[in-house]
């Protein structure tokens, strides 16, 4: 499933609780000489993921730090362009710095490059950092912990729905660059980092896959913050743990005489999606980048869910 | 397994224990609640009722020991576990962002089945019908509370845990959650009520634990807890019509001690049968009892003796 398609369903079914669930229940209502049974499949009956996981969107819907988030990932890419809008002139010390007044295809690419270090830690962390940890502090992980959903249909919804909102904030950090850039500047042919001219179609072809590239790395933060929020169980705890994380990873990545382990550290997989944009496409940096960024999240995922399933509910 | 489970009680704990570094919260706790009481589960606060709670329910788990609840355990069988069974331990908390509706509804998809259907005679069965659309933010802590007992509802329990249900409440909403728990009792519910306070225990249970510091320290029908109080000396407050004579009455009684006299008439301490007996000694001398009163309930007497007397070794 594409990231678009994955991000429609979710949002498909968010909608579809806005009405009462009564067609369904009904329709078991009224159906004659079935209640003893009904109540007795009932007692067996456990909610899905897939309810739980639209339960936490909900949640997501209604805090503000989700909009923190999503709204700093269209203000960044406005910014941009209004400041270029009035400097006349690209970043040329950056790839493509240089082309994002010839077309609006360059505009993301750059708007990537510049957000790796803090931003996109940041708006991940916000939310992948708090949803555990703040069920701890309002109390609520005792609420939902004594229904019928198991320990880890609820960790699952909540990965789902980290993972789903880290994908919301890059399509929107894009798509505002791209639509504000082709709306200023036109949508030209983009000149790959090898200097060969690629066309508006396979260029927005292009600029997709490098957006899954960078999403890697992304839900990689993701999942990291995921384990601190659940083992700090303090909400900024967990949120400047992955920020300062991801910060010493960059700073190990510029001290001289380290320049051997550059290629496995997290903050580099943030520019593994360049690869695409040379003409061949190079894919090295790009499978390198895929076993990376799982060797950062796997384990962090894994000790997360086995610390949720685990642990002792005290609070609250 | 569907056989077992239904003739399985309701709880059934054995040898709980749990330890928080050097204080043992919970210490060999055995409780079985059969199918129908109203179960008490008494103590001071900081006796480890709670951390007992949360045992049952799955959210801790403990040292030693296990709890099943209708013959399945939590640890071992997870969510499946509490199938037919809801309640809350210490304050129940909900998202404070999100309606008082929202929230059940929330709670109802996370419970599957057909729980969203009872949604409406939940809250209004706590009484929060007309307020189900503000925000939990804006909820006082009785109507918090309500709306525990509201989404404990919804899962349509044959057991209730209800952990002080009624601590924080003004006395008319104490009488109220009083009431609902009897209300939900006499549907055939059978209940957990774990509580700080003897008056409560004796209003609402069949059957009584009692512990303190994380041991239980007496266990069985409240009847029988009540004939134990009844049997045991304690103090009476007497006011007569002539004081300086019921004082002689009273110094000759050879089942009554401690006897003393204040500004507001004679105390002393006696059983239920030497009182009796005194009313009458008094009678035949032609003097008048105004107040014949006992210093503390009896059963709050007992419960203080038991809890708070020097730790049995």
């Amino acid at each position: 499933m594409s990231a678009p398609e994955f991000l429609r369903s979710a949002a498909t079914a968010a909608a579809a609780t806005e009405a009462p669930p009564a067609p369904r229940a009904d329709a078991t209502a009224t159906r004659p000489g079935t209640a003893a049974a009904t109540s007795a499949a009932r007692r067996g009956r456990r909610p899905s993921v897939a309810s739980i996981y639209r339960w936490e969107l909900l949640k997501l819907r209604a805090q503000k730090r989700t909009f923190l988030g999503l709204g700093a990932a269209v203000l960044v890419p406005v910014i941009f362009i209004v400041a270029l809008a009035a400097n006349g002139n690209g970043p040329d010390e950056v790839p493509f710095g240089r082309y994002v007044t010839e077309t609006g295809l360059a505009v993301p690419p750059v708007l990537l490059l510049f957000s790796s270090i803090w931003l996109f830690p940041l708006i991940v962390a916000l939310v992948a950092g708090d949803i555990v940890a703040n069920e701890d502090s309002n109390g609520t992980l005792k609420t939902i912990l004594t229904r019928s959903a198991d320990r880890h249909q609820i960790f699952l919804a909540k990965l789902l729905a980290s993972f789903s909102y880290a994908i919301l904030a890059l399509l929107l950090f894009a798509g505002t660059g791209l639509l504000l850039g082709a709306l200023r500047y036109g949508l030209d042919p983009l000149t790959s980092l090898s200097g060969t001219p690629i066309e508006v179609g396979r260029g927005l072809l292009l600029l997709g896959a490098a957006l899954l590239a960078y999403l890697m790395p992304v839900l990689a933060v993701a999942s990291i913050a995921l384990l601190l929020s659940t083992v700090t169980r303090n909400s900024a705890a967990a949120v400047v743990g992955t920020l300062m994380l991801s910060l010493i990873l960059q700073i190990v990545g510029i001290i001289s005489g380290l320049e051997s382990i550059r290629p496995y550290l997290l903050s580099t997989q943030f520019d593994a999606w360049q690869g695409l944009l040379r003409d061949p496409i190079d894919w090295a940096p790009i499978a390198r980048s895929a076993w990376v960024c799982a060797l950062y999240a796997v384990p962090s995922l894994t000790a997360a869910l086995l610390t949720f399933m685990r642990r002792d509910v005290t609070g609250g | 397994m569907g056989a077992i489970a239904t003739a399985a009680p309701p709880i059934e704990a054995r040898g709980l224990v749990k330890r928080y570094g050097e204080l043992t919260a919970v210490d060999h706790v055995d409780l079985t609640v059969e199918a129908g009481t109203v179960y008490g589960y008494l103590g001071p606060n900081g006796a480890g009722k709670t951390t007992s709670l949360r045992m049952l329910l799955g959210l801790i788990r403990p040292d030693e020991g296990a709890a099943r609840l209708f013959g399945r355990d939590p640890l071992l069988e997870g969510a499946a576990a509490l199938d037919g069974v809801a309640g809350f331990v210490e304050a129940p908390r909900f998202y404070p962002y999100l309606s008082g509706r929202r929230n059940l509804e929330l709670m109802a998809a996370l419970d599957g089945g057909d729980a969203a259907e009872r949604i409406d005679a939940a809250l209004e069965t706590v009484g929060l019908a007309h307020r189900d659309s503000d925000k939990v933010k804006g909820y006082s802590h009785g109507m918090k509370q309500r709306l525990g007992i509201g989404a404990a509802l919804l899962r349509d329990p044959r057991l209730l845990l209800l952990d002080e249900p009624t601590t924080g409440l003004d006395p008319a909403g104490m009488r109220d959650m009083r009431e609902l728990v009897r209300r939900l009792a006499a549907d055939g519910i059978t209940v957990l009520l774990s509580s700080h306070l003897m008056g409560e225990v004796e209003e609402l249970c069949d059957r009584v634990a009692i512990v303190r510091s994380g041991r239980v320290i007496y266990e069985g029908e409240l009847d029988a807890l009540l004939h134990r109080a009844s049997g045991q000396a304690q103090g009476w407050r007497l006011r007569t019509t002539d004081d300086q004579a019921a004082w002689d009455v009273c110094s000759y009684r050879p089942g009554l001690t401690s006897l003393a006299s204040g500004r507001d008439g004679l105390t002393f301490a006696a059983d239920e049968r030497e009182v009796a007996q005194l009313s009458l000694a008094l009678a035949r001398r032609d003097i008048a009892i105004v107040a014949l009163v006992p210093a503390a309930a009896s059963l709050e007497q007992l419960f203080f003796e038991l809890t708070e007397g020097e730790e049995a070794a």
